[in-house]
This record gives structure tokens, sequence and C-alpha cells, in this order.
């Protein structure tokens, strides 16, 4: 998925706007380091990450530079052309301009090429090309005239291929464009026409290229909007024939057909291209990566200062003029994937706000097929979802700003309205945003807490604790248990240490306060009714199935036995009030956990506490164990495994403790009693199944018995 | 093709004796695989792991180890106390020599393959020197208190480690004395057993030892300091048997449960040069304790008291995925333990120590097919006949008449004439026999019952002539000069003029009976010979070879056949050369001289000769019926194989007449049910 960052100005002065503005950014020998040349006289050497010029360098007044300075990456020195045909070399040392080496060439120069890898090369405007040393070694020479009359140069590029350079030229004579390659590891010079197809209305307005091993890839942003493709071999059959080449379709529709200005395209890899313009015809500007892979939009940014000239890459920075000031938007292409390309994902946003992670709404996003024929519908639909998207519908931001002044009754009501309004696909964003707002407020303001609103956002059913990662805390704060149990029974992913919190909160609270709350007391009710059974049944249930009275009891069992009426009455009324078992019950015994994060936590947990949920959980055990499916009544109960499960990890982080507590004693023995009963009926089980399997030998031993017949067989 | 009435047979009650110690060799890519009842067999790997020979057991010798030296000489040792040397050209126990140590139980070659080192019950590590011709004593290491179990050089041979109940000694090999002792934890999951045997130990070139023992644990340790490194426990029985792979990179443990581990030495992170040992796969193809194992560059191999043995490639070593990927379980001797008379109907079933002889009943009724029919005599259990002495019979034959029958056992042959009346049989032996007869590799009558070809392990053959109560030598053919290798199989025509043999690995002879000469022999081919037989009028030769090749020569003109060339030059169907039991007896239909009849574990086929052969888009085995398929469609579709897998495990199959077969099988559940329990695992609990 590809994602613009946050961009940054790096010139503080401004620049002259318009295609003079700015003449070029290059490269240098250092890495994060780049020549900006000014159109007129100056050239900076900027630190991108510093975002500071290390050294600036002007040529005379009277002078012009007129072609952007390039690093030689074999000296390390600077080259720029001033006066067409007048070039100077320097480095960083020097001062000023004036006094460096100076060489007038005989022919006018269009563009010095500087690449890793090789010398410089010099293209002149003729079309001629020659090598930086060749050229220093004799100014003067004669350079030959290449391009026919009228013939200009529109663009031009350089590539290394196999160690060698490979530069390209486009020129346009009368509204048709060629196609120049010069290779340097054979010396040749091939031209290719390029074929508009059939839209011949329209005008080439940018070019840019890409190299593959055996072909550059011309792309060309046309006045229609919409990028073309071209492939041109790098070494032509018959390099001395005139080749057509023919253009097809890119991606359509990346730009506003007929934009004029600040209109410009380039290859960052080989799926993605960024471009620039106004989407819309009457939009402002903006910078869009593209994908071409699945021909889709990956991200884009508003420029609403205006645009021009041209834009520039290098390593993971994107160089333009926005306004009058050179902007560095640096950018990120991850390898495509299909998932990455069905949706946008909003990375980052401004550094001020909280981050807030989205879910890709995969119900919205699949609708949108990227199948090649409907791709100008999908894209358009595509588009106006992103406006939808950058532009949240009006309610929203109404209730954003009434969240920020009003008093918590008006916010509800705003908040009704809000939700009375049809969901859109990022509905959920929307709810997390607000949940967002509201506790920014509650923070700065303590006394601001507005309960039934947040209440009524969680019931939408749309949020998660990611989403709104203060909600949780807040409550904890307030020690509001009922928003503490919605959010334990809505939220899929609230952390272990926050489950524990919640717990330690249901199981401190006191009685009092509890009678005071409004909590869902969803099924626990009716089983939280003291049973009235007989104690011999009551036994029975307790030892599932398996009557230990027979076993040779340990003298614990005797203990146990001992006092069977309290023992009787202890398992079957709740240990805890309604209340609290609700709380237990529906929204900690449900919430999700992973036994290695949340034991650390358990043992923070005081001990009369643990005790207490002990006891409920073998409460509820018990009330699982009296029917034959084991399971307790009511609507979502807890399961018998996450009983066994939270019993197994209290006691596994608080066993030391708890053994020591007196009031627990009874508890553990008959835990352990239990277990007891368990173990008798693993062995029990063993023994069937040898049973059974003795039983099985003799069944086999029957089928067997026939050692000999006599059989029909007929073979076909 | 034809209805047969099928006598299916499955009294035979064989049970294969447990392995006990494997031993790979690298060079010839051969395992040696011995039993509990001291038989070792010869397994050839390359040659489609095909049982190339065998040597029969001793009551008395049980091997306790099994290694090869330096040019292929195997040697075994055992609880006897004697270390003996196998010939593996003449087929027959080279040497006996007695370590003076008591019982041996373990045995290690030394990395050059030129040393012999051998632990006893009395705690004496005994070193002997491998000569061309014999092996020599040389010295005593330290005794050490108790038994030594398991012995392992180190790769550079100037130590070994041994390990013996409750430790484990190093021994400087210079000096011969122990340089480390390192005492195994009795403990055992908490509970401190009596002992702990240490029951195998590797020596690693790096100084690591690793150790298997009773407790169930493999445990790691630096020879260099004496000291334990790591610990897994892996089983709660005993770990028995461990084998290190030549890189040293993966060894492979067997468990009493039946489980054998595989641990590998892996980077601790991807790209850190810091390895460690860890348990990467178990397997379970085994049911009982897997007494022994072994690991081939491409395969981890594994036997035990289940008596199967398992070959299980390691999927990363293997390079092509072909038919050799596939895991192996060899379960039955790859050669004929059952032979018929035909005019008598009964089967001679061979055991290790005695004969069964079986009549086979009969029916009346007649039926459709898959019927099972009323039998109006069942079979009858005429003859039990045990051996004299500890020795394994090698092998048995009953005459087609049904009054002879001869067995042999390594130092002696019996010949035996069997007077029938009505219900009554007596048996007498035929005494007296002459002093070349000792010793028999294939014993076969001929059509008519009047003469006798044995097989010795001289590499000669002998004709004998029966009369009535007597015999009488009619003519020994010696091997050719130079060559010592025994023929293991034997086939003569119908008519009584040829006899081929085969050996192990050179071709196939024929001898002329009439002129008692060599006829000619069959150019010798790269996979050993599994079957022979003479076709009946034709006289050809039909040879089954152990990659699942058939091929058909002419006596007559020493040459192949037509068809022979044929499917030669078409090849045969890629099923039937990816079976993985080789062919082990050939017969032929007396009306119908175009029909082959041969079998495997678990198929027998009808060859027709005179009908297409199936290319690899036909279907080879179709056990369907055709239903209402026009006649046209099956006339287009048959092919030459028609394959039934209805019987299996198959031991023997044979034609009895024109519409009989006898086929004997033996159910895999019977072979278990007859094992000692393995260990029980809890289903249930914890």
């Amino acid at each position: 998925m590809a994602a613009l960052e946050e961009e940054f100005t790096l010139s503080t002065v401004p620049l002259g706007a318009g295609p003079n503005g700015l003449l070029g950014v290059e490269q240098s020998d250092k890495t994060d380091q780049f020549l900006v040349t000014h159109g007129g006289r100056t050239v900076i050497l900027y630190k991108v990450s510093d975002q500071k010029p290390l050294g600036s360098w002007s040529v005379k007044q009277g002078q012009i530079i007129t072609c952007p300075a390039v690093c030689n990456f074999q000296t390390g020195e600077f080259i720029v052309v001033h006066d067409n045909k007048v070039l100077r070399i320097w480095n960083t040392e020097d001062v000023n301009l004036d006094k460096v080496f100076k060489a007038t060439l005989s022919a006018e120069i269009y563009r010095i090429h500087s690449i890793q890898g090789t010398e410089p090369l010099v293209l002149f405007k003729e079309g001629a090309v020659r090598g930086l040393e060749a050229l220093l070694a004799e100014p003067q020479q004669k350079i030959e005239t290449v391009l026919s009359d009228d013939e200009v140069i529109k663009w031009t590029k350089v590539f290394m291929v196999f160690r060698h350079p490979v530069l390209i030229f486009i020129t346009e004579k009368h509204g048709n464009h060629f196609a120049y390659i010069q290779t340097f590891s054979s010396r040749t010079l091939s031209k290719y026409t390029l074929f508009h197809g059939q839209e011949e209305k329209s005008v080439i307005q940018n070019f840019t290229a890409s190299v593959d091993r055996k072909f550059i890839s011309l792309m060309s942003l046309s006045s229609d909007g919409c990028v073309y493709e071209t492939l041109i071999p790098i070494h032509p059959r018959d390099p001395d024939e005139n080749q057509r080449v023919v253009r097809s379709l890119l991606l359509k529709t990346v730009v506003a057909g007929n934009a004029r200005s600040g209109v410009a395209l380039t290859v960052l890899d080989q799926d993605h291209v960024a471009a620039r313009g106004p989407p819309l015809p009457a939009s402002k500007e903006c910078l869009s990566i593209w994908n071409t892979k699945f021909q889709t939009l990956q991200t884009s940014r508003e420029l609403p200062q205006g645009t021009s000239g041209q834009l520039w890459y290098f390593g993971e920075n994107l160089f333009m003029l926005h306004g009058k000031f050179l902007t560095v938007i640096p950018y990120k292409c991850e390898v495509s994937s299909l998932a990455g390309a069905l949706g946008k994902l909003k990375h980052s946003q401004d550094p001020g706000t909280h981050t807030v992670p989205h879910f890709v709404n995969w119900e919205t996003s699949r609708g949108y097929g990227f199948g090649s024929q409907n791709s100008e519908q999908s894209k358009r639909i595509l588009r106006r979802r992103k406006i939808e998207v950058n532009v949240p519908p009006p309610a929203f931001e109404q209730l954003l700003s009434t969240i920020k002044k009003d008093s918590e009754k008006d916010i509800e009501v705003e908040l009704c309205k809000f939700l009375a309004v049809k969901r859109t696909p990022d509905f959920h964003t929307i709810v997390g945003d607000i949940v967002l707002e509201l506790l920014g407020r509650h923070t700065t303001e303590p006394s601001f807490y507005p309960r039934n609103s947040l209440m009524q956002l969680i019931q939408t059913h749309v949020l998660s604790y990611s989403l709104c990662p203060g909600l949780m805390e807040a409550a904890l704060e307030k020690t509001d248990v009922q928003m503490l149990q919605l959010c334990l029974q809505q939220f899929p992913d609230i952390p272990e240490s926050i489950t524990c919190a919640c717990l330690k909160i249901f199981l401190s609270i006191s009685d009092d306060s509890l009678q005071e709350t409004e909590i869902n007391m969803e099924s626990v009710s009716d089983c939280s009714d003291p049973v009235q059974e007989k104690m011999d049944e009551q036994t029975e249930i307790l030892q599932n199935g398996f009557n230990a009275d027979e076993q040779n009891c340990d003298s614990c069992d005797r203990k146990l036995n001992q006092k069977p009426q309290d023992a009787a009455e202890e398992t079957t009324s709740c240990p805890v009030v309604p209340k609290r078992a609700a709380l237990l019950r529906n929204a900690i015994l449900h919430s999700a956990y992973s036994e290695m994060f949340l034991l650390p936590h358990l043992k923070d947990i005081p001990a009369q506490h643990v005790t207490l949920f002990l006891q409920y959980l073998y409460f509820l055990y018990l009330k699982c164990s009296e029917n034959a499916t084991m399971t307790l009544p009511g609507l979502h109960p807890p399961t018998l495994n996450q009983i066994m499960d939270w019993i197994c990890l209290l006691l596994d982080a608080n066993f030391t403790v708890v053994v020591m507590i007196p009031e627990a004693k009874r508890l553990l023995l008959s835990l352990y009693k239990f277990v007891k009963s368990q173990i008798c009926i693993c062995s029990e089980l063993n023994k069937i199944e040898v049973s059974f399997r003795e039983l099985q030998k003799l069944n086999q031993e029957k089928n067997n018995r026939e050692l000999y017949s006599i059989e029909v067989l007929e073979l076909f | 093709m034809g209805e047969f009435k099928v006598h299916r047979v499955r009294f035979f009650n064989y049970v294969p004796s447990g392995i006990r110690c494997v031993a790979y060799n690298n060079q010839s890519n051969r395992l040696a695989v011995s039993r509990t009842d001291g038989t070792v067999e010869i397994y050839n790997l390359s040659a489609n792991y095909f049982q190339e020979k065998f040597f029969p057991g001793h009551e008395s010798r049980a091997t306790e180890a099994l290694c090869w030296a330096k040019g292929q000489r195997l040697f075994s040792a055992g609880l006897n106390g004697e270390i003996i040397e196998y010939d593996l050209q003449a087929l027959n126990i080279k040497y006996a020599v007695d370590a003076f140590g008591g019982p041996i139980w373990s045995m290690a070659v030394s990395p050059c393959g030129s040393q012999l080192l051998v632990g006893c019950e009395d705690g004496s590590v005994k070193l002997f020197q491998i000569t061309p011709d014999k092996i020599q004593f040389e010295r005593n290491f330290d005794r050490q208190k108790s038994r030594i179990l398991s012995l392992s050089w180190h790769p550079s041979g100037t130590h070994i480690a041994a390990g013996s109940i409750d430790y484990i000694s190093v021994f400087a090999v210079k000096s011969g004395s122990a340089v480390h002792k390192m005492l195994v934890d009795r403990q055992y999951m908490g509970v401190s057993k009596r002992k702990c045997i240490i029951w195998g130990v590797a020596f690693l070139s790096d100084g690591t030892v690793i150790s298997v023992d009773s407790a169930g644990k493999v445990q790691f340790w630096d020879s260099a300091t004496g000291t334990l490194v790591k610990n897994h426990l892996i089983a709660n029985a005993d770990v028995q048997s461990i084998a290190v792979s030549d890189q040293e990179d993966s060894f492979v443990v067997g468990t009493a449960e039946g489980t054998v581990f595989h641990f590998q030495l892996v980077s601790v992170t991807s790209n850190s040069s810091e390895k460690q040992w860890v348990r990467t796969k178990p397997f379970q193809h085994h049911t009982h304790d897997v007494r022994a194992v072994a690991h081939s560059p491409t395969a981890l191999i594994s036997g035990g008291t289940d008596t199967h043995l398992v070959i299980r490639p390691l999927m990363e070593k293997v390079e092509v995925k072909n038919y050799d990927a596939a895991l192996r379980k060899i379960t039955f001797p790859h050669r004929r333990l059952i032979s018929c008379s035909k005019k008598r109907h009964l089967l001679l079933f061979q055991f290790a120590h005695h004969l069964e002889l079986w009549r086979l009943g009969s029916t009346v009724a007649t039926g459709k097919n898959g019927d099972t029919l009323p039998l109006s005599k069942d079979a009858d259990h005429l003859l039990h006949l045990k051996t004299k002495g500890p020795e394994n019979i090698i092998c048995s034959c009953i005459s087609p008449c049904g009054s002879w029958i001869a067995y042999s056992t390594t130092s002696r042959f019996f010949l035996y004439r069997l007077n029938y009346e009505h219900d009554n049989i007596s048996l007498q032996r035929v005494s007296k026999m002459p002093a070349f007869l000792r010793s028999a590799l294939q014993i076969l009558f001929s059509e008519d019952s009047t003469k006798l070809f044995v097989a010795s392990n001289q590499g000669s053959l002998h004709i004998i002539r029966l009369l009535e109560g007597s015999f009488k030598h009619l003519h020994t053919f010696q091997p050719q000069s130079g060559t010592v290798e025994s023929m293991c199989l034997l086939a003569v025509s119908p008519d009584g003029n040829w006899l081929a043999a085969s050996g192990t690995s050179a071709g196939v002879h024929v001898y002329n009976i009439k002129h008692l000469k060599l006829h000619c022999t069959v150019p010798a081919y790269n996979f050993p010979v599994t079957a022979l037989a003479i076709a009946p009028n034709t006289n050809n030769l039909v040879i089954a070879h152990s990659d699942q090749q058939v091929f058909e020569y002419s006596i007559p003109d020493k040459q192949y056949t037509e068809w022979s060339r044929t499917i030669q030059k078409q090849g045969f169907h890629y099923l039937w050369l990816q079976r993985d039991t080789p062919i082990t007896h050939i017969s032929f239909h007396p009306k119908r001289p175009m029909h082959i009849l041969l079998h495997d574990a678990y198929m027998f086929c009808i060859i027709d000769k005179s009908l297409p052969l199936p290319n690899d888009k036909t279907l080879l085995y179709n056990p369907l019926p055709p239903t209402n398929e026009s006649d046209v469609i099956r006339r287009r579709t048959a092919h030459a194989f028609k394959i039934s897998k209805i019987y299996k495990p198959l031991l023997f199959m044979d034609l009895l007449d024109e519409r009989t077969l006898v086929a004997v099988e033996r159910p895999l559940d019977d072979i278990i049910a007859q094992l000692p329990p393995p260990i029980k695992k809890k289903k249930f609990g914890t």
C-alpha cells in the first residue's frame, strides 16, 4: 500500500512561480543531499532530512542558468550550464561560481544527465549526445545535428541497462512526437515515431519512463487526463529504420481532462505512478499515487496552493513546487497486494491528533470491481468515495463542534440526530472519532463525563477497544460498572490488563454502590435463587456421576463430610449478590484472553476477592453439573470450559496466597475432591477401554474363525 | 478370462521373528537386519528393497549387535559370546570367534573399518583387529562394573563411548583407560527407578555423546568435561536405539512405545550460525518396541518387536518424487515358505523349526463370482514335522505327487517318503544321505517326481534320481570356475529336460538335464531375480526381477521371445512398476499356454499374452466386473494384465488344476494377535 507522509517545505525563500521558478532537483553524491536549481541564477545544495541548505552558488548578474545543476558521481563535482553553452564545474569548497572551471562549447546544451555508475552525459539541443570527458578534452569540437528543423526536445531521461547508460529523449515536430534511444554500449541511435492511436486529438502533456530488461516503458499523460504507456525496445532490430511504436491506455482519467497547469507524472516503481493535477475539472490540484497493476488509487493529497512545473522523485521523496515553495513529500510504496489495492487506508494522521486505527470495511470495498472492462466506472466511484471520506457529512462536523463546547444534554440531542442518519461505509471510524472527541473533552474537563452519549455510541455495535482506546480507562477511573459491562460485552479486542482491571473493580465494588447502578441482569436471576435440594442428591451431582463414598476416602474427604449440611448450603447458594454475579458472569467470563498475558495481572487481585470469585465460579460449576447437558440456564451462558479455565487460571495465579486463607480452605478441599473424582473417572474409563478392547478382540476372533474357505473368483 | 474355485487358506500360522538389529552399509546401499531367532537378512536398497540374501537362524545364537566392516564384511555378535562373520557370497557363516567375555551386548566397528570393539556381560570392552580373513583379539579396555550395552567410536577413532547400567564411560583407545564416567540420573518422572540402562550411545565428532536410556531420556553429554549438556525426555518408556547420519546433522531414536523420533541440528534463528539439536518429527509406524534404527542418507530405517521393517524416506533429502519417496513397510520374507502338491491337493508350510502338511478340503457346489461355497470336506492337518537340532529350516519342498518331502537346515539335509493308505499317512525317512548333501539353499522336485534338484551353498547343483524308498546321485553341476555364488532359485521344465538356476547377481543359468551340461546363460540384469519358472510345451523361461520387470526367454532358441521384446519396448504400466513387493511365484495354466500366473504380496495377476499390452493411459486394475458394456467395448479395453487384489497379504498362490486356485493369506491382524501386548497408552486422562 502506498502512502504519502507528512510534507515539508525545503526552501525558506519563495521561488519564482511558474515553470521557470524551479529548473530541477538532482541527487548529489551523498545520500539525503540534493541540488536544487532555481530558474535564474542560483543552485542550492540541501540536506533534506535536516531541511537546511548546505551551500548556495549563483552565477553573475546577466548570466542565466539554463539547465539544472547535476553532480558528477565519479568525481563528486557539480556541473551547471549557463547561457546555454557555458559549463561550470565546481565542488563544495568553491564559493564563487565565477572563479571555477569554465568551458564554452560550440553548441547549445539541452540537459546534462548524471547517473550513478557512469560519467555525465551531455545532450545538445540538436540531439547529439557526448560524454563529459570527451567534451572537456576538446570543448570546441563540432557537434553534429541530429534533429531536423523545427524539431524540439520535450523531455529526456537516462537509464542504466546492464551497466551501460541508455538515454531517451522525446522530440516534437508539428504536433508529432518522436522518441530517440541512444545506447552507449553499441553507440546506436534509434528513432521511433510515437503513434497516438485513436486519441488523436489529445495533446501529450507530460512524460515519464521506466526501464525493464529489454524495454523502456514510456508513460505519457495526455490532455484527456489518461496515462498511456508505450513500450520501446532498447536494442532495436534495425536501428537505421524509423520505427513506429503504438501507445496503449494504462490508466484512465487520472487527472481531469483539459487541465492546463500543474499536470505532472512520474513513475515510482514498477507498479506505482505518481500523478499530479486536478482530479476533477473544478477541484484543486492533487498529488495521487496510482497502482498500475490493479488500476487503483492508492493515496492522494490535496495541494491547495497550486503547483507547477515538474515532479521529481529520488529514493523515497517526491519533490515539487507547492505554491511558491519547494515541497518534499516522503512516500512509501509497499509491494502491492490485492488486499492493499482494494481499499484506501489512512495510515497516518496529523501528528497532533490521535492515531485511530481503521478497519477496512470489506463489505463496501467488495462492490467495486477492478476489472478492466469497468475500470473507468470503478475509478469514478472510488474517487467519489474518497471525497466522501475526506469530507465527512455535515452532521458530523456539527456534532464535533457541539462536543467541543455545548452541554451534555445538547450533545445527546445532536448525537441522536447524527445516529438517525443513514450509516455510511466508514461509520465505525466516525463513531470512533466522536468517542475520542468526547474523551478528549473529558480529559481536559474532568467534570465532563457524557455517560449517556457514550453508552449510546457503544450500543451502535461498531466500536472496538482499539477504535476508542481511552474509553475503558475513563470508565475504570469513574468506576462506571455499567459502561464497563457494556464494553466487555461489545468489544472484541480488550487487552488482558483492562479485563483484569475490570474484574478487580467488579469484585471490590461495594454491594451498596452496586445496588444503585443499573446493570444488565440478563438471565442471572433465575439461576441465583437458592436451590432447596436434598443433600444426598447434591453429592451425586458434585461427584459428576462417580460416587466417591464407595472409594476409600482420604481424610479431607471425611472432614468435608463431617459438616455436610454446611457444605450443601455453601454450594447451593450464590456467594455473590445477583448484580455482581451478572457482572462477573456475563462480562468477565465471556471475554477473550490469552493465558500468558492474563496470569501476571491476576496475581494482583487481593486474596479475599480471589476467594470470592473462586466461590462464585465453583457455584457456577455446580449449577452446570445440575443438568445433563452441563450448561447453565439463560441466554448466552458461559460454557463449562470457560468456567473451568477461569478456575484454573485463578488457582495458578494465586495458589500460594489462597492456600493460606482459612475461608478458602473448604473451597480448595471441594475442588481437590472434584479433581480427584475426575481422575477416578479417567481411570475407570481406561478400565472400560481395556474391557472394550478385549470384547473387540473376541469379536475379531469370531470373524477370523474362517481360516479356510473355498470361494468363486471370476476374472474379467 | 475365466472362473476359478479358490481355496482361500488362512491357517498358515506364520509369525515372523522380531527385528533385533539393523545395520546400514553406505557403500553398497545394503541393509543387514537380524531377527530375534538369529536370522540375518540382507536387503538391497538400490534394488527396490529386495531381500536378496538371508542366513538362517539358530536357537542359541541370539544376535545382539550387527555391523559392517571395511570391504563390506558383515559381523554379528550375540548372547552366546561369539563374534560371527558371514560369507555374503556362499551364504554361510565364515567363522565364529568366542570373545571370552560372556554374552556380547554391543559391537562397533572403528571409523576406518579395521577394528572391532565388543562390549561384554562381564563389563569388559574388547578390541579386535580385523585381518583379511579373520579377526584377532588385540586387548581389553579397563573393565567396568556392569555389562556394556552400547558402544560408539569417536569419528577420529581416538575415543569411544560405552553405555552401561547407570553410567556412560568414555575410553581413550590408545591407553584403553576410562577418561570420564558420566552418571545418568535414575529418576524417571520423579520416581526413582531401580536402574537406568543406557541402550544406545553415539559419539559425534565435536565430542558430544548422545545417550538414550531406559528412563525415556535422550541426553547430550560433553565428553571433554563429562557433563550433561541437554536432556530431552521423549517417552514414558525406554528409548532403545539411536542412529546418527553420516553428516551428523540428524539422528533418529526408537522408543519402546513404537515411536521413532527424528532429531535435527537446526539453526537457532534463521541465518544464525548457532545450531542446536531439536526434536523435529515423530513417526508412529510401529506398535511395539523399536529395537533398532538406522539412518541412511535419505531415509530413517526402523525395526522392532512388531516384525515390520519400516523405511521412511526423509522428504527433504529425496530429490526426485518417485516411488522411492514412499514409505516402505516390509513384513514378509521375499521368498517362498510354501510348496504345493497339485496332484494330492497338499500344502507344505515351512516354519523356523517345523513343517506342517495340510490337505485342502473340497466342495461339490458351484456358485457365481464372490460366493463362498459350502465345504463338503474341510482342510486336514496331516503332519507336523519337527526338526532336530537348534538350526532353522532354510528351505523345504513337497514333490508334485505328494510322496516326497525334503528340507534342509544349515548342516543337514532331510528327505522323507510319504505313504498314503486311505486316511492314514506314514512317514519314512530316507537315511544315509550322501556327504555332499549337507546344506541346501533351494530344493525342487521334477514334475514327475522322479528327480530331486538341490542347490547347495557351495554353488553346485545336485541331481538325484528318486526311486521307491531310495535314491541315486545322477550328476552335480559344479559352479563355473571362479564364482562361488550360491544359487537361490531353481526352476525345472515340466518335461524335465531343462533346469534353470539363478543366484543373486549373476545371470540365470539353464542346464540341459538330458545331456547334463550347461545349455546357456541368460544375460545378467541389473536387478536380482525374484522368481523363475519354465512354461510347459514352449519351454519359455519367465523371469521376474526386483524392479518389477518380467522377461520371457525361449530356452530352445536361446533368446528373448517376441512378446518379451514387445513388452520391453513398450514398457510396463507405471502402476505395475510402482508395486512395492516382489513377485515371489510364477506358474502356468496347463491348458492355456498364453497365460502366465504371478503374484506378489498384495495382488495376483494373470498375464494373457494374446491380448494387447496396457499403456500408461489405460486402467491397469479394474476391480469392478463389466456391467452393461457391450462386447465391443470390453474387447477394446481388455488388456493383457488381469489383476486381482482380493487376497492379501498373499504368501502363495498356485493353480491346482485348470479351474482351481489355491491362495495362502496371512492377515496382519493374526500376526499382531500373536505378538506380546504393546506398551499400553492411555486414551483418557493425563
